[in-house]
């Protein structure tokens, strides 16, 4: 699937998105599995009442499934307006 | 109804006139304009908006829908900018049109909520001292109980 990263987000990572194989059940579990990668993700999930997360361009929650997603963001709250 | 995400600037005058036009049983029309503020102890360089493309235009269209059934309007529009705007520039507009005013001032106020927090957008303030993420404010997620 795609997983998409913004602003502070996307800094700390290092890049906007990627492409990753995972059997992750739920956002919870794709987040577990990104941060035992490296440390630049371990750090950027650190805090996830920092973070939202859209499933398909929808926001919901960590413990959303993953089953038949396409696309997978995180971000920090949004500052529109 | 119309939802717009752009870089270019938009001409807020021509923006409104076309969107009053037109418009025989609607009694009242409320505009709202946002522009990007200086710092006062900081001056700012420029503000820089990120957005989420494909998500931002679908989030604003369900939230302009929403505002169109839930206040009766007869026409609801929302423009809103991203990328590099300096101090003075308009970011946003969002329009309403109802057949009485206080449809329109709550549907534009409704707007305003929720484009400010569930709409994807980010804002970093670029100053002499560097660049900083503007952070999502407590009161922002509290105004959307109201509704």
């Amino acid at each position: 699937m795609d997983v998409l990263y913004f602003a502070w987000v996307r800094e700390r990572i290092g890049l906007p998105r990627e492409k990753v194989e995972t059997n992750a059940a739920t956002v919870a579990d794709l987040v577990a599995e990104l941060s035992a990668r490296e440390d630049r993700y371990a750090v950027a999930f650190s805090d996830l009442s920092a973070l939202r997360v859209a499933v398909d361009q929808e926001l919901t929650d960590f413990d959303a499934p993953l089953a038949g997603v396409r696309e997978v963001a995180f971000f920090p709250p949004m500052t529109g307006g | 109804m119309r939802v717009s995400v752009q870089e270019a600037p938009f001409d807020l005058g021509g923006e409104s006139d076309a969107f009053a036009a037109g418009h025989v049983d609607m009694g009242a029309i409320v505009t709202f304009t946002g522009i990007v503020r200086d710092l006062p102890d900081d001056p700012m360089q420029a503000m820089e908006i990120e957005h989420y493309p494909g998500m931002t235009e679908a989030a604003l269209s369900d939230i302009a829908t929403q505002a169109m059934t839930r206040f009766s309007l007869g026409d609801a529009l929302v423009i809103h900018r991203y990328g590099r705007l300096v101090p003075g520039e308009l970011i946003m507009m969002v329009a309403t049109a109802a057949r009485h005013r206080k449809d329109a001032f709550e549907g534009a106020e409704f707007l305003m909520d929720y484009l400010k927090s569930r709409a994807p957008f980010w804002k970093r303030e670029i100053s002499a001292k560097g660049a900083e993420w503007v952070a999502a404010k407590d009161e922002d997620e509290a105004a959307l109980n109201r509704w």
